[in-house]
């Protein structure tokens, strides 16, 4: 550990306040600020994997909703088959089948689109990913087994032994834990080997392919990574919810998780967490004064490409670095 | 099979094709010229089909409500591209397609604040209600035979542009280049200005031709740009023949996958298998063509020359 | 002997322009080889043609009796060539050690490893900074790529393609830009490098060139003319004519 910048410590007192707000909201008996809190957190996740490969792969993926969607309906389709029956194999309520699915189906989604849009560069990579995204929007919406448009309702939610996720408080506890643990490993990635030869194909590819690097498989390898991690945050939003449909996968969705990103300051361990947080509490407030909220905040959200560089965690950085 | 069923169901995929085509050819030609990435192009589309919906109501005529209600979306795209696309010429893609989406949000909620939340049905004058005969036993609506015959005559002129005028000259080449605009002689801004006009334009008649068949509705244009993408894509991003090519591509393949994928699929699965799998399969259909086009030509079938 | 690198009758054309006509030359290991000519000649492409970033219309590379024409840039790069770039191209959002540190990280191994910090693994970065401290650059090991001046992004360009520890090092114009202090320092440099590394030069400042070259090739409008030891291009009739005797 070097010395604490003002942004170690902007992320740090980040993550203590959502450490200890929400629970003494939960005390006080205001458990709708837990919910916030609770979904606050968990797009958090989300973000932080978008940022992976958006802000330090430099991978403008527009498509990562689809992720947050499959992880889901990981938790959903077998939770409906052991109420309704059918699909045996994975009809269960057994949370470690429901993790096992969102994660692996994730990774799989990522890597079979992953290998073509990546042979893609500049927009179309965006509008491939976009595209990608939108054709398992599609996908779930045409499925007439799963309520199709309509969606299904979560009635028991994962198993696990000694966590009960039906407690808010616990499964907030998960939710910030897996938080901490998701920043923690990009870090983690972002710091290591393949996360130097990650930047180095984000701020110029070619050099890194006449050093011998094939980019290619670095990127594809953290599509991946992120497209998994994405999938897991969408686990725990089906938990929470406990309502899940195709809108969760909407490319919308997907720009608003960008959004949460840029917002925050992309390549920053902190700034899609402060983006998240930022985002769910504007929408929050603004809704509460208007149904017409998507005005001021599209609004907000072109004067922040106009004239915030480096989203929120940049006004903390000083000029130098 | 049923080949009369078949015949109307390819002119029906002609239709969605041409109309696709409208969308994208704008889509294209901004990007194209401009470098620029306009999420917002299917908001235009959507106010174009109100506008259009607004004025035949209170005209009473639904062709003349056009020819007012197109040059209306041409203005708003001046507007739109002096006020907001201006600023973000010189950003990455990434910022242009932020901030657009931002204006995704001012457009949509504004069109929910001035027409509702409710779609406008659109009525249409008599003689383009009805169906005619194409021959004995085949009819077809009359005004999907005009969606045909307009987007045809748009395509046309849009080829003339792109192959016998200066403009066009500056789109074949590619050119967002700035010092080759200028040293043609041309006002930049004003290029910039007109192009994203024409391509608001193009939209809004395509969401004014629509409107009649699917009513003027918020969320029309966020299902469009997408499909608008998956056929500037397909056909290669910048490119006029790769737009109008991809768009007929995607119209009929989505559209007789629609309608004729369950009788394939019980050639060999069990009719209630085929029945799941049908829609599923034909709602991913024109990502898979997608994918597989892709990964032969990344740049899609007509890449632009210089990039 | 094999030459190091063979290039045979390699042509590429773009649309009705020839850029590289039936190109032939060799690389014999241990020398430098410089190619000159006039301003769109065909430099750059060739070079481009024999690191990867560009794909011959026909001929053929051969790296050490090894067909390399058709393969991908960071296969060539594993086999043994490493090119720097007429235009700086360098990771400017990282600092100075980090660009040459994945470049000695390219020869270290799998770069496929998550768990330790790269830059808390000592013989990688102790290596990268040997190689600043060769180029003279370790005084600035730490600043941010980006804050450096344009000729030490050029020697930092010479640091990395040395770091890269390949066989043959391609070197697309090193002077450019610089001032004649800063050439006469990079001359000396390269000098030092004789005989311990096979180089293939282009270059613009025909001082450094003679000063440098084992031999020279010349090429004219895709063409080579020309080649041989310096003394032999400098009393060559053609050369003159197409070329030098315009100075």
């Amino acid at each position: 550990m070097g010395k604490m910048t003002v942004v170690s410590w902007v992320t740090l007192f980040g993550m203590v306040l959502l450490a200890v707000l929400p629970p003494l909201f939960l005390m006080n008996g205001q458990a709708f600020y837990m919910d916030l809190a609770t979904r606050l957190v968990i797009l958090g996740i989300a973000a932080v994997s978008l940022n992976l490969i958006l802000g330090f792969g430099g991978m403008v993926s527009f498509g990562h909703a689809a992720f947050i969607g499959l992880g889901a309906y990981a938790v959903g389709i077998p939770a409906h088959h052991a109420t309704w029956g059918g699909f045996d194999l994975i009809a269960s309520y057994n949370g470690f089948l429901h993790l096992g699915l969102a994660i692996s189906i994730s990774a799989l989604f990522a890597l079979i689109t992953g290998a073509i849009s990546l042979r893609t560069k500049g927009v179309y990579f965006i509008m491939i990913t976009m595209a990608f995204g939108q054709m398992a929007f599609f996908l779930f919406q045409s499925l007439d087994v799963y309520n199709g448009d309509d969606g299904l309702t979560i009635d028991v939610r994962s198993e696990f032994p000694l966590i009960n996720l039906d407690e808010p408080l616990q499964l907030y506890i998960l939710s910030y834990v897996s938080l901490v643990g998701v920043m923690l490993l990009v870090r983690m990635i972002v710091n290591s080997r393949f996360g130097m030869v990650l930047q180095g194909a984000k701020g110029n590819n070619e050099r890194m392919l006449t050093l011998g690097y094939n980019t290619y498989f670095y990127r594809l390898t953290a599509y991946v990574i992120s497209g998994a991690m994405c999938g897991y945050a969408g686990f725990l939003l089906g938990n929470f919810t406990t309502f899940i449909s195709p809108d969760m996968m909407h490319w919308t969705r997907s720009g608003e998780l960008m959004f949460m990103v840029i917002l925050g300051g992309a390549s920053t361990l902190f700034g899609p967490v402060l983006g998240s947080s930022v985002f769910i509490l504007v929408e929050e407030i603004l809704s509460s004064f208007t149904i017409f909220w998507h005005l001021p905040f599209g609004l907000m959200l072109i004067g922040l490409v106009l004239f915030i560089r480096g989203g929120l965690m940049g006004l903390f950085k000083s000029k130098g670095r | 099979m049923d080949y009369t069923l078949l015949f109307v169901q390819v002119l029906n995929g002609l239709q969605l094709g041409l109309l696709l085509f409208l969308v994208a050819s704008g889509l294209t030609l901004v990007f194209g010229i401009l470098d620029f990435v306009n999420l917002a192009h299917g908001s235009i589309y959507m106010i174009g089909a109100f506008i259009g919906a607004s004025l035949t109501l209170l005209l009473g005529n639904f062709l003349l409500a056009v020819l007012i209600a197109v040059p209306l979306t041409g203005v708003l795209g001046y507007l739109i591209e002096r006020f907001v696309a201006r600023q973000l010429y010189d950003k990455d893609h990434l910022d242009h397609v932020l901030g657009t989406f931002g204006l995704i949000l001012v457009l949509d909620t504004s069109a929910h604040i001035i027409w509702g939340p409710a779609g406008i049905t659109v009525p249409l004058p008599a003689w383009l209600d009805g169906q005619v005969a194409l021959f004995t036993g085949v009819v077809f609506p009359t005004f999907r035979l005009l969606i045909i015959s307009v987007g045809l005559a748009v395509a046309a002129g849009l080829f003339w542009l792109v192959n016998y005028t200066k403009l066009g000259m500056l789109i074949r080449a590619g050119a967002s280049n700035r010092t080759m605009v200028s040293a043609l002689g041309i006002d930049i801004q004003t290029l910039f200005a007109l192009v994203f006009a024409l391509g608001a334009m193009l939209a809004g008649l395509a969401g004014m031709l629509i409107a009649p068949i699917t009513t003027a509705s918020i969320g029309m244009g966020g299902q469009i740009i997408i499909t608008a993408f998956v056929v500037i894509i397909i056909g290669g991003i910048g490119s006029m023949k790769g737009a109008f090519i991809g768009a007929i591509i995607i119209g009929l393949i989505d559209t007789l996958g629609r309608s004729f994928l369950d009788q394939l699929f019980e050639l060999f699965m069990s009719e209630s298998a085929a029945e799941t799998a049908a829609p599923a399969v034909s709602a991913m259909m024109i990502y898979i063509l997608m994918a597989i086009i892709l990964a032969v030509k990344p740049q899609g079938l007509f890449p632009p020359k210089v990039r | 002997m094999i030459p190091l690198l063979q290039v045979a009758k390699l042509r590429k054309s773009f649309g009705g322009v020839v850029a590289t006509d039936d190109v032939s030359l060799d690389v014999i290991k241990g020398e430098i080889h410089a190619i000159i000519g006039p301003n769109g000649a065909g430099k750059t492409t060739l070079i481009s043609q024999l690191s990867g970033a560009l794909a011959p219309d026909s001929g053929a590379v051969t790296l050490n009796g090894v067909d390399i024409t058709f393969k991908p840039a960071h296969t060539r790069a594993r086999l043994g060539i490493t090119r720097s770039f007429q235009i700086t191209s360098l990771v400017m959002e990282m600092s100075v050690l980090d660009n040459v540190a994945l470049a000695v990280q390219a020869r270290d191994g799998s770069s496929f490893r998550f768990i330790k910090p790269a830059r808390s693994i000592t013989h990688i970065r102790d290596k990268a900074r040997d190689f600043l401290h060769q180029v003279g650059m370790h005084g600035r090991a730490d600043d941010p790529t980006s804050a450096l001046s344009h000729g030490e992004h050029r020697q930092m360009e010479i640091a990395i393609a040395l770091a890269s520890e390949a066989e043959l090092m391609l070197l697309d114009e090193p002077m450019a830009g610089l001032g004649p202090t800063e050439s006469q320092m990079l001359t000396e440099f390269l000098q030092g490098l004789k005989g311990s590394r096979t180089i293939l030069l282009i270059e613009h400042d025909m001082d450094a060139v003679f000063a440098l070259a084992d031999r020279i090739s010349v090429l004219v409008y895709g063409k080579v003319i020309a080649t041989g030891t310096p003394d032999e291009i400098r009393n060559n009739r053609d050369v003159r004519n197409a070329y030098l005797g315009d100075e």
